[in-house]
Parts: structure tokens; C-alpha cells; sequence
């Protein structure tokens, strides 16, 4: 039998028509254990107050839309379950991106970053469709296959401190998705995807705290794409300078 | 999009205190001073013997004192942490691939961990 408790769920309330900064709102949730943070929110929107503004979408960790601040760590709200937690939950909006509403975040700076770092194949080589598809082994796969995992939920980017006081910083899920295609034996567009990444904007802003691989959802490991970058980018330095005849 | 988002500031000298892990990254970050400290130590060590045999003799016999030793503790203690803080997470940056698997993260750390005794040996050996 599914056991029912009262959780006290205090909101972060944003009306930028109305209010001059946020402010923290409570409601009295009576919640199942089994629910998950995102089916007490949608219990509060159906129930209790129609005008709370969140995003989600799938309910099962694909989409990445229900990123929220819960009790100050950055989680889906569809994969953080309510027997987790005591009978007082906070959930905030992402940290370190402007509140556009409620706990809905304004992701534009994001957008912009992740498709900067050109996050598609670029073939070495054209070749027309009749000649067939680009092949690879098992072995080329797994090389990359854990980066393919990212569901773009920024919680990386709440998670980062570096992102947080350096808002110029490209951020770990823009870099691991560069990587992903870098490592990809498919690809040849990593001297384009290098100019973006490997300035100091890009992957030597981080330090490498480590919260966002703590954090992802998915095991994508995003501190550890960023450190074999900076290898990389390291040996390319040196390839330029001690061995100007070398090629990339 | 709204035309008045609302930006919370990142407090910026107290940030990490927000998450724990944000404390053991900056324990990761300070400890390397003592590491630095130490190997200034090294140096003014090296500019004692230049000076002869009695400055040296007077600068190992300031190490021997209380606060020598203290120093040299906390130094320690900092660079074990600082040491093993990096070789926790050296499967992350150095992933070694062997056909479709990756070789186990606690075999790369413990190869460092197996090298940094191998070295700490022989050095201990040559001081004898």
C-alpha cells in the first residue's frame, strides 16, 4: 500500500510583472511516497494554484526539462523522489540563470553556448549518399557513446561554481558535446570546434570542481571530457610550438 | 521572455560554503599553498648551503625546532590530501580504452598510488 504524507513544498515565486525580486511560497502537499518533487508540483498546479509556472515535460528523465534546485541541489524533478526527503522541501528555480518566472529559467546564454560549439557531425569528407553510410566499430563508438547521453538539463551549469561567477565561461555540457563529436572517427570538424573550446572563455576556465559530473543525471561525466580537452589542447600547444612542421 | 528576468547574485567570497563538495574542492585548492610553501622552504634550504656549512647547520637546526616540525607536518598532512585529491580523479581525465572497455578507474588510481610508493621508497632509500 502506497503511504501518504503531508509535505510542506516551499516554491520559489517569481511574477516579473508584479514583484520587484522572488519570494518563497508554501503549500501543504499531501504527497505519495512514490510521487517524485515534479508530481507535487503538478499536484500544487492542478489543485492549489494554477498560476505556478515550471517546465517539464516527459515525467521520465529524456527530456531534461524539469531541472529545479531541490533543497539546494541540482535535480530533475521527474527522478528526485519524495521518500528521499523529509516532510519540508525547497524547490528553486536552476541556480545561475536569470528567473524568467517562477522556477522557469531564461536558457538563451545556454542556447547559444552549446550551439556554438557546432554540436553536429561534420563528415572529413563528402561523399554522396550512394556510396553508403560512414561506418564504425563497436571500439570507435564507445569512445564517445557515454557523451551522447546528455539530455541538455543544464543542471551541469547550476552545478558549476566557475559558470556561476564567470557567467562567459562556455559551461560542461557546450565542452562534452564538442568532445563527443571530436571523438567521433566519423568526424574532421574538431579544428573548427577547437577555436570555440579551447579559448580561455572555453575550457580553461575550469578548474575542475567536479559538481557537474556529481550531478548529471545521465553519467555523462562532463569533468572528465573537459580535462582530456585540456590534454588535448595541451599537446596541441605544444605540437605548434616545439613542432611548427608538425600537423595537428 | 519576460523583459525583467531576475538575476541572483553569486555571493563572491563566500560561494563555496553553499555545498559541501564545493568545500572539498577548495580544500583541494588551498592545500596546494603548503605544497608551494614547502618548496620555497626547499629553496631558501639550497641558498643556506651556498652560504656554507654553518648557515645550512643553522638552517636544519631552525627545521628542528617546534615550529619546524609543525610546519612540516601540516605540509605533509596538505600534500597527502592535495596528492590524493588528483589521483581520485585521474580515471576522468585519463581514460585508457582497451578494444570496446575502458580499464577500470581504480586500476589507473592505483597505479598512481602504487608509483607514488615506489618513488617515496627510493627516496627514503637514498636518504638513509
Amino acid at each position: 500500500m502506497s503511504e501518504e504524507r503531508q509535505i510542506q513544498l516551499e516554491v520559489l515565486r517569481y511574477n516579473p510583472e508584479t514583484d520587484l525580486e522572488p519570494r518563497f511560497q508554501t503549500y501543504s502537499v499531501p504527497c505519495v511516497n512514490e510521487w517524485v518533487v515534479l508530481d507535487a508540483l503538478n499536484y500544487v498546479k492542478e489543485n492549489l494554484d494554477p498560476t505556478l509556472s515550471y517546465r517539464w515535460s516527459c515525467h521520465m528523465a529524456v527530456c531534461g526539462s524539469c531541472g529545479y534546485m531541490i533543497n539546494g541541489e541540482p535535480k530533475l524533478g521527474c527522478k528526485a523522489f519524495i521518500h528521499e526527503y523529509g516532510d519540508h522541501i525547497r524547490v528553486e528555480p536552476l541556480a545561475h540563470f536569470p528567473i524568467e518566472r517562477d522556477l522557469v529559467t531564461v536558457v538563451e546564454d545556454f542556447i547559444t553556448k552549446f550551439s556554438s560549439v557546432k554540436p553536429y557531425l561534420i563528415p572529413k569528407e563528402d561523399k554522396p549518399i550512394s556510396a553508403g553510410e560512414f561506418k564504425q566499430t563497436p571500439a570507435q563508438l564507445m569512445k564517445f557513446k557515454q557523451y551522447t547521453l546528455c539530455i541538455n538539463c543544464m543542471l551541469c551549469y547550476a552545478a558549476c561554481p566557475q559558470y556561476g561567477l564567470v557567467p562567459e565561461f562556455l559551461g560542461p555540457a557546450a565542452i562534452s558535446m564538442a568532445h563527443r563529436y571530436n571523438q567521433d572517427s566519423r568526424d574532421g570538424g574538431r579544428d573548427q570546434r577547437q577555436e570555440v573550446i579551447a579559448s580561455h572563455e572555453g575550457v580553461w576556465e575550469c578548474s575542475f570542481v567536479g559538481a557537474c559530473s556529481e550531478v548529471c543525471p545521465k553519467h555523462v561525466d562532463p569533468a572528465g571530457a573537459l580535462q582530456q580537452v585540456k590534454v588535448a589542447s595541451t599537446i596541441d600547444w605544444y605540437k605548434e610550438h616545439l613542432m611548427p612542421w608538425s600537423k595537428k | 521572455m519576460s523583459s525583467k528576468p531576475y538575476i541572483r547574485e553569486i555571493p563572491k567570497s563566500s560561494w563555496f560554503f553553499r555545498q559541501p563538495r564545493y568545500m572539498r574542492y577548495m580544500a583541494r585548492e588551498v592545500t596546494s599553498f603548503f605544497i608551494g610553501a614547502f618548496t620555497l622552504l626547499l629553496v631558501v634550504g639550497l641558498k643556506r648551503l651556498a652560504q656554507g656549512p654553518d648557515a645550512f647547520q643553522s638552517f636544519l637546526d631552525a627545521l628542528r625546532g617546534p615550529l619546524g616540525v609543525l610546519f612540516c607536518l601540516v605540509a605533509l598532512v596538505a600534500a597527502i590530501y592535495h596528492s590524493t585529491s588528483w589521483f581520485n580523479v585521474t580515471p576522468q581525465a585519463m581514460p585508457i580504452q582497451r578494444g570496446e572497455e575502458f580499464v577500470p578507474g581504480k586500476l589507473i588510481v592505483g597505479a598512481h598510488y602504487a608509483i607514488w610508493a615506489v618513488v617515496s621508497l627510493i627516496v627514503l632509500i637514498m636518504g638513509i
